[in-house]
């Protein structure tokens, strides 16, 4: 055991965690978002990539990092208007249209990219961190955890505000009220298709800036497909999270973590199956499920269109 | 009119008015809703598509007709059919499932445990025993394997209901590890360095119709179609699905043992996907190489919604989608294009079918109200008025 816990390995897995797990927070507040106001948001994949794509070309060309995240955001956001215009104002169903959504992004970010680079994957440099003085100096973990990107920083803040925002104010309440009992929201003078509207907004805005993270400063290069179903784990992130952002936070550097374990433990020199280790958030959660039967929390109204009038 | 049944999934209204018309006109009517609902889309999707490869510089023509050229002319046809016969049992699968309204979202997993399954313990198998009951056993084995990775998810939604959703697409990433391990560990064939399975010698894989490439898998997935169509719509079990989709509550009202139908549903899905993995293997492949992913299931999903959850319909969309698959790896290798751009077509294609089915939505609205007696006096009035006029 005492070899695991080298030097290298708890580096390598800490930053590695915080690595992966990053652009699953994003997704995963994201999807949250929705999931609250009643938008179940399966093409969250296909805005990832979307993100991912749009926020690479916007780094690579506008040599700028703020550039390719607010590419990323603006991306995302663009996806999810479809989302918007299909399921939140038409009302059609938003599993088929999720899955048009991902297949869409799939299909078109790796079509761009061939024709784009034609076979070839530029890289980016990596990008400038700020060192939180005192912090960063601590052993170990000091440098893997207090030496990020001054994104990242936003990006906690902004989960800190989601949840505030959840339970504080009017624009929370609504939200959640969108997604427990949608007819109390329009009866009380509130339009349930704005704020649905706004919510799956955001979610496009942030899953965009999660692929945005994950080819900018994650891979420093975009692949198609690169995303490997995160998407899809940011969902169960968010739906195991039971809506709360804080725990959206926590799930999400477990998965990331556990996407890191590998390379962290073929750097102290063990070799152990990738498939096994990428496995393990799963079977956890499997087990944790059979186990305690705790249900996953959702709101009543999710992936129910609202049809004013309608019972 | 089989072909019309609601589609529970996607449109909550039971009636639409072209059911309650006068029965004369009823069929017709009917079927050309049929046609404009499903093949509207389609024509929608392949127009946007050559609009997209005007954009990225190809001619479209050129493009669609490499698709036919590579899908359907000389022997193609044959190629199209075998790609069919994984994607006919995986979309029969999902209808099973989709029918109850549950969503089965693993089938990758399922298909990809059977597939490991069958190429690693074929090779042995066809070895020592007779070729068709070895060939026999390895289907059902990845049936099973299929069928025994949807009890977690089944057990759970049927007794605490957790949502099937994150619980099969969890199940999906685990099975898809699992396949993985297999293949790279003790499935592994030795004698090659590349982490792939011992390739199944090709006079003991299905046998095929003789002068033809199509396997007996191809049969297995029509003969599918069709009993599960018999079954989910001429059965009690198929009216149960029916209404435990239509409404769980009521279905429990009733005295329906729900969950029961839960788990049911999902093992026939599961034992069909896997299945789908015994026709791919046995009949195409031979072997399964390590990371191999074909996410059959993903593309074929938008199918499953155009044929309605219509196991029958689904046999023309699953052979146009074998075609255009098949003919689209010469068309897009001949545009220098990745054989990803068939996603956006499909992806069109399910995008254009929401619109189309919200527009009829719509004009069904419009009267749904009414009872049939009061819409045929409405209609003789307004007819009368406008004679009048």
């Amino acid at each position: 055991m005492s070899e695991l816990l080298t030097r290298t390995f708890m580096t390598a897995l800490i930053s590695g965690g915080l690595l992966a797990g990053v652009p699953l927070m994003f997704t995963a507040v994201g999807e949250t978002i929705s999931e609250r106001a009643g938008v179940l948001n399966i093409g969250l994949e296909g805005m990832m990539l979307v993100g991912a794509y749009v926020g690479f070309i916007g780094a690579y060309y506008g040599h700028s990092f703020w550039a390719g995240f607010a590419a990323g955001i603006g991306g995302g956001a663009a996806t999810s208007l479809v989302m918007v215009v299909l399921c939140v104002r038409l009302g059609l169903d938003q599993i088929v249209v999720g899955i048009a959504i991902t297949l869409a992004g799939e299909g078109i970010t790796s079509v761009l990219q061939d024709s784009q680079f034609g076979g070839t994957y530029p890289r980016l440099g990596s990008p400038p961190t700020i060192a939180i003085p005192g912090l960063s100096g601590i052993p170990m973990v000091g440098k893997s955890v207090f030496d990020q990107p001054l994104i990242v920083y936003l990006g906690f803040a902004g989960v800190a505000a989601v949840s505030w925002i959840f339970r504080r104010t009017n624009a929370g309440l609504n939200l959640r009220a969108a997604g427990e009992r949608p007819e109390a929201l329009d009866a009380a003078g509130v339009s349930v298709v704005a704020t649905r509207s706004y919510a799956a907004l955001c979610t496009g805005a942030l899953a965009g800036l999660g692929g945005a993270y994950l080819s900018t400063v994650g891979a420093g290069t975009f692949t198609p497909f690169m995303t490997q179903g995160q998407g899809f784990m940011a969902i169960v992130i968010a739906m195991l999270a039971r809506g709360k952002p804080l725990w959206v936070v926590l799930g999400s550097f477990l998965f990331g973590i556990s996407l890191s374990v590998a390379t962290a433990l073929q750097l102290a020199g063990i070799n152990i199956s990738t498939d096994l280790v990428n496995m393990l958030p799963f079977i956890a959660i499997i087990v944790a499920l059979v186990a305690f039967a705790r249900r996953s929390y959702l709101p009543p109204a999710l992936a129910l269109p609202y049809v004013r009038g309608a019972r | 009119m089989t072909g019309v049944t609601t589609n529970t999934a996607l449109s909550p209204e039971t009636r639409t008015p072209v059911e309650r018309a006068a029965p004369s006109r009823r069929l017709v009517v009917d079927v050309l809703d049929v046609v404009i609902r499903s093949i509207v889309p389609v024509l929608l999707a392949l127009g946007a598509g050559a609009i997209l490869l005007l954009a990225l510089g190809r001619d479209p023509i050129t493009f669609y007709s490499n698709i036919w050229k590579g899908g359907i002319e000389l022997t193609a046809w044959q190629d199209s059919a075998v790609r069919a016969a994984p994607l006919l049992l995986i979309a029969v699968g999902l209808v099973v499932v989709f029918r109850a309204n549950i969503w089965n979202l693993g089938y990758n997993g399922q298909f990809l445990l059977g597939a490991a399954l069958i190429s690693g313990f074929g090779p042995r198998l066809v070895g020592s025993e007779p070729r068709w009951f070895a060939l026999v056993t390895l289907t059902l084995l990845a049936g099973a394997a299929g069928a025994v990775w949807t009890l977690v998810p089944a057990l759970l939604k049927a007794r605490y209901e957790t949502n099937e959703i994150i619980t099969t697409l969890m199940m999906s990433f685990i099975g898809v590890g699992v396949a993985n391990i297999l293949i790279k560990g003790p499935f592994q064939d030795p004698t090659v360095n590349i982490p792939q399975t011992r390739v199944l010698p090709l006079d003991k894989m299905l046998p095929a119709i003789p002068g033809t490439r199509i396997h007996v898998g191809v049969l297995l997935a029509l003969a599918a179609a069709v009993i599960v169509h018999f079954v989910l719509t001429r059965t009690s079990f198929g009216l149960r699905l029916q209404i435990l989709g239509a409404n769980p509550r009521a279905a429990r009202h009733v005295g329906l043992n729900v969950p029961r139908l839960i788990l049911m549903s999902f093992l026939v899905s599961g034992l069909l996907i896997g299945m789908a993995a015994a026709a791919d293997i046995l009949g195409t492949w031979g072997y399964v190489r390590a990371n191999w992913n074909p996410a059959y299931g993903d593309t074929v999903i938008p199918f499953v919604f155009l044929a309605r959850l219509n196991a029958l319909a689904l046999i023309p969309f699953v052979i146009f989608y074998a075609v255009l698959s098949t003919g689209g790896d010469l068309a897009t290798q001949q545009a220098s294009l990745p054989t990803d751009f068939l996603l956006v077509l499909v992806a069109l294609i399910l995008l254009f079918m929401t619109v189309i089915e919200y527009l009829g939505r719509r004009r069904a609205l419009g009267t749904s109200y009414l009872t049939p007696g009061l819409e045929q006096a409405l209609r003789y009035s307004r007819r009368r008025r406008k004679t009048s006029e």
